[in-house]
C-alpha cells in the first residue's frame, strides 16, 4: 500500500495531516501514536470506511477513489472485533465468506489456526474480548489477504494468545501478506514490525526502521547496578555524552547507544561488575514519548 | 447482493424477538378468533365483529381491524425502526462494510429483509385469523358494510385483498421505520418512531379535519379496505391510499438511502444526525405532506369533512334495502328485490340548528320504503353514530316489528334482527 500526502478532517478537526506511508508485501508495519494521533482514522481509509479528503491511497496498485470499494485482497479490522452475537462463530465466519465471495473457505481451518475450534458452534455471545479479537482476525484470514490492517489485534489477548498471533502475523509476512498494524504495546511492535510510522497529531513524526527510530531517539536513561556505585558514578563521569545521577543504591546515566558502549568498556576495564544496566524506559517507548511530545 | 440479504434475512431471524413475533402472529390471532367467535358477546363495536359467530371470514377482518389501529405499524417499528440501529449498538458496521464493500448493497438487503420479515408476519397475521375463524364459525357468506351479502367466493377475495391493501401503509411505515433508524443511529426513538407516528396519524383520522389532508398521510390507507365492503367499491379512496404510501414509501426509503450513502462510517457507532434530522428528514417529509395534500385535494371532488347527508342517505338506504331483503329471506316472507322496495333515507344531525355535516352520534335518519303492490310506504328510524373515518353504527329506532332487537332463526343458529344495528362506511372521496 501506498499512501501520499493523506488528508482527512471532520469539521473543524484535522484527523490525518499530509501523511505518507509505504508498505510492502512481505512486511509488518506498526502505527504508533497517543489517543487521537489518527491511527483509527489512517487504518479506516486502508479498509475504505471513508476517503480522503486530499491525497493519493493506492492499495495493491489501485488507486481508492470510491469509499468502501476495497480491492479484493484487503482484510482487516479496527476499533474493535465487529461480530454478531446472535451468530455462531461457525456462521460468523461463513457469512463473511459468502459475503466477500469466497467459494469452498476453510473456516474450521481457520479456526484451528486461531484456536477456536473448541468453540466453533457456540454463539458469540458468549466470548470473552480476547476469542472475539481471535475471531475477528480469523474473518480478516479467511479472505487469503494480501494487505491485513488491524487495530490493537492483541487487545483482550493472554500472553499465550498475544504471541500465537504475533507468531500468526510473522507467518503471513513471510508468506508475503503486507501487515499493518496498529497497537500500544511497545514490545509487541518491537518484536513483530519491520518498520513503524509514529502519528502525533495527525502527522507521521517519524516513519521507518526501528533500529533508525531509536538511534534518533537520542539519548536514553539507564538503570547501572555495581558493587561499588562511587566508583562506578566516577566512572561514568569521565565519559563523554554521559550523565550520571544518583538513585538510591543504583545510577541512572543518560547515554546515547555509542555513548553507552564506552561506559561499559570503562567499567570493566576498571574491574567493577555491572549487576543490571537496563533502560529505565524501553528505547522504542523512550522514542515515543519524546517524538510525540516534541510533536505540535 | 443475494449474499448480503440471506445474511440479513438470517440476522433478522435468529433474533429471540423476530422468531417470537413469527410464532405469536401466526398463532395467537387464530386461537383469540376462535375463542371469541364461540362466545355469546360479539365484539359489535368493531367492524364486522357482529358477524363473528356467523362466518369465520369476519374473524380475519376483526384481527385485520384491530391490527391496522397499531398492530401493524409496531410490527413495522420493531423490524424495519431497529434494522440499521443494532449495527449501531453492536458496532459492526465497519465490520459488515468492509465485508460487504456497498453501502448501496448494504441499505437495499437491510431494507429488503425487514421487508421480507415484515411480510411474513403480516401473512402470519392474516393466514392464522382466518384459519381460526374458519374452522370455529365456518366458510358461510358474509354480510358486507353496505348490508349485501357475499358469497364465501367472494369473500376469500375481498378478505385476501383487504389484507394485501394493509400491507401498503405497513410498508409506508416501514419506509418511515428505516429513516428512523438511519436518522437516529442507537436512539430507542428510531425504534419507536413509526408507532408513535401511526398512533398519531391515527388521531389525525379521528378529528374533523379535512378529508385532503387525512387522505395524505399513510394512515389512510389502513381504512381503505372497507370499501371493499361495498358495493359500488369505494376505488378512488383505495387508489388514493395506495398512491399516498407509495409516495410515502419511496420517500422515506429514498431519504434514509440517501443518508445511509453519504454517513461517515469512521464513527462506528452514530447516535444519529441530531439536529440536521430536521433538515435532512423532518423537512422533506413536510414537504412531501404539502405536495400530498394538494395532490389529494385536485384530484377528488371531496371537500370538508367528507361527512353529509348526502352521502350518508345513500349508503343507508342502501344498507336497509340489502339487509330487508335478508331479513325477507330468514322470516320466510316473499324476497323482494332491492330495486323494487326503493329505500330512501333523509337525515338529520343534531336537529335544525346543526348543519347536517361531519361525524357525530347525534345523526338521526327515516327510512321510507315501499313493498311491491302496497301503496302505503314503511318507515324506520335509526340512530347514527357517525366516525370521522366513515363507520357508522345505526341503531333501530323503531317501529319494533322492523328494526327492533328480536331473535331471527338462520341456517347457523339463532341471530339478531338484522335490520336492528347495522354497520356502515361512507365514501369519504367520491362525488355522492
Amino acid at each position: 500500500m501506498r499512501a501520499r500526502q493523506v488528508r482527512k478532517a471532520y469539521a473543524d478537526v484535522v484527523a490525518l495531516d499530509g501523511v505518507d506511508l509505504d508498505v510492502s508485501a512481505g512486511q509488518v508495519h506498526g502505527l504508533v501514536g497517543p489517543n487521537g494521533a489518527g491511527k483509527t482514522t489512517l487504518l479506516s481509509l486502508l479498509l475504505g470506511l471513508s476517503l480522503p479528503d486530499r491525497g493519493v491511497l493506492e492499495l495493491l496498485g489501485s488507486t481508492v477513489r470510491r469509499a468502501h470499494a476495497l480491492p479484493d485482497g484487503v482484510a482487516g479490522f479496527v476499533e474493535g472485533p465487529g461480530l454478531y452475537p446472535a451468530l455462531t462463530a461457525r456462521q460468523n465466519l461463513t457469512a463473511v465468506a459468502s459475503l466477500r465471495r469466497i467459494h469452498g473457505a476453510d473456516v474450521a481451518g481457520v479456526l484451528e489456526q486461531i484456536g477456536l475450534t473448541d468453540v466453533i458452534d457456540d454463539r458469540v455471545r458468549g466470548f470473552s474480548l480476547g476469542m472475539r479479537q481471535r475471531l475477528s482476525l480469523a474473518a480478516a484470514l479467511l479472505t487469503r489477504p494480501e494487505l491485513l490492517v488491524l487495530d490493537e489485534p492483541t487487545n483482550g489477548l493472554d500472553p499465550s494468545a498475544t504471541q500465537c498471533v504475533l507468531e500468526l502475523l510473522r507467518r503471513l509476512a513471510d508468506d508475503g501478506v503486507a501487515v499493518v498494524v496498529s497497537s500500544h504495546r511497545m514490545d509487541e511492535l518491537a518484536a513483530l514490525c519491520h518498520e513503524v510510522t509514529l502519528l502525533s497529531g495527525g502527522r507521521a513524526v517519524f516513519s521507518g526502521p526501528l533500529a533508525k527510530l531509536a538511534a534518533e531517539s537520542g539519548p536514553v536513561d539507564f538503570r547501572l547496578r555495581t558493587t561499588d556505585v562511587a566508583g562506578a558514578g566516577a566512572v561514568a563521569a569521565g565519559v563523554p555524552r554521559v550523565t550520571v545521577r544518583s538513585a538510591g543504591d543504583a545510577l541512572v546515566v543518560r547515554a546515547d547507544q555509542e555513548a553507552l558502549d564506552t561506559l561499559v568498556g570503562r567499567l570493566v576495564a576498571a574491574g567493577l561488575p555491572v549487576r543490571e544496566l537496563t533502560a529505565v524506559v524501553p528505547p522504542l517507548q523512550a522514542a515515543f514519548l519524546a517524538l510525540t511530545q516534541d510533536a505540535p | 447482493m443475494i449474499a448480503a440479504y440471506r445474511f440479513e434475512l438470517r440476522k433478522l431471524v435468529v433474533t429471540w424477538r423476530s422468531r417470537s413475533l413469527l410464532v405469536v402472529c401466526w398463532s395467537v390471532p387464530g386461537v383469540l378468533v376462535a375463542a371469541i367467535s364461540q362466545q355469546g358477546n360479539l365484539p359489535t363495536d368493531t367492524i364486522f365483529g357482529r358477524w363473528m359467530g356467523t362466518t369465520g371470514w369476519a374473524g380475519s377482518l376483526v384481527v385485520l381491524s384491530f391490527c391496522c389501529s397499531w398492530v401493524l405499524p409496531l410490527l413495522a417499528s420493531v423490524l424495519a425502526g431497529d434494522v440499521f440501529a443494532v449495527e449501531d449498538r453492536l458496532g459492526t458496521w465497519r465490520h459488515l462494510l468492509v465485508a460487504v464493500r456497498s453501502t448501496r448493497r448494504v441499505f437495499a438487503a437491510k431494507a429488503l429483509a425487514a421487508l421480507t420479515v415484515l411480510v411474513l408476519l403480516v401473512a402470519g397475521l392474516a393466514a392464522s385469523s382466518t384459519v381460526g375463524g374458519v374452522l370455529a364459525a365456518g366458510a358461510g357468506p358474509l354480510v358486507g358494510l353496505d348490508g349485501q351479502t357475499l358469497a364465501p367466493r367472494d369473500v376469500v377475495i375481498r378478505v385476501l385483498l383487504s389484507w394485501l391493501l394493509a400491507l401498503a401503509p405497513t410498508l409506508a411505515f416501514a419506509g418511515l421505520g428505516l429513516l428512523g433508524s438511519v436518522v437516529l443511529g442507537r436512539s430507542t426513538t428510531g425504534l419507536l418512531l413509526p408507532a408513535l407516528l401511526a398512533l398519531a396519524l391515527q388521531l389525525l383520522q379521528l378529528l374533523p379535519l379535512p378529508m385532503a389532508v387525512r387522505a395524505s398521510v399513510p394512515s389512510y390507507a389502513f381504512l381503505t379496505w372497507r370499501g371493499l365492503f361495498t358495493e359500488p367499491l369505494h376505488g378512488a379512496a383505495v387508489l388514493i391510499g395506495l398512491a399516498v404510501c407509495v409516495a410515502w414509501l419511496v420517500a422515506a426509503a429514498g431519504l434514509a438511502a440517501w443518508l445511509f450513502q453519504v454517513r461517515d462510517f469512521t464513527d462506528g457507532t452514530a447516535d444519529g444526525l441530531g439536529r440536521r434530522a430536521l433538515t435532512r428528514a423532518v423537512l422533506p417529509l413536510a414537504a412531501l405532506l404539502a405536495v400530498s395534500v394538494a395532490g389529494v385535494a385536485s384530484a377528488t371532488p371531496s371537500s370538508g369533512q367528507g361527512i353529509d347527508r348526502h352521502r350518508l342517505e345513500p349508503a343507508l338506504a342502501r344498507a336497509f334495502g340489502h339487509l330487508y331483503r335478508l331479513q325477507a329471506r330468514e322470516l320466510h316472507r316473499p324476497d323482494v328485490t332491492e330495486h323494487d322496495l326503493h329505500a330512501t333515507a333523509a337525515c338529520d344531525k343534531g336537529g335544525s340548528l346543526v348543519d347536517d355535516l361531519g361525524p357525530g352520534n347525534d345523526w338521526r335518519c327515516a327510512v321510507t320504503w315501499r313493498l311491491p303492490g302496497v301503496s302505503a310506504t314503511g318507515t324506520a328510524v335509526y340512530q347514527l353514530q357517525v366516525a370521522a373515518d366513515g363507520r357508522y353504527v345505526a341503531d333501530g329506532d323503531g317501529p319494533q316489528s322492523v328494526n327492533g332487537s328480536f331473535p331471527v332463526a338462520t341456517p347457523t343458529g339463532v341471530e339478531p334482527n338484522p335490520l336492528w344495528q347495522l354497520d356502515g362506511y361512507v365514501d369519504l372521496i367520491s362525488h355522492p
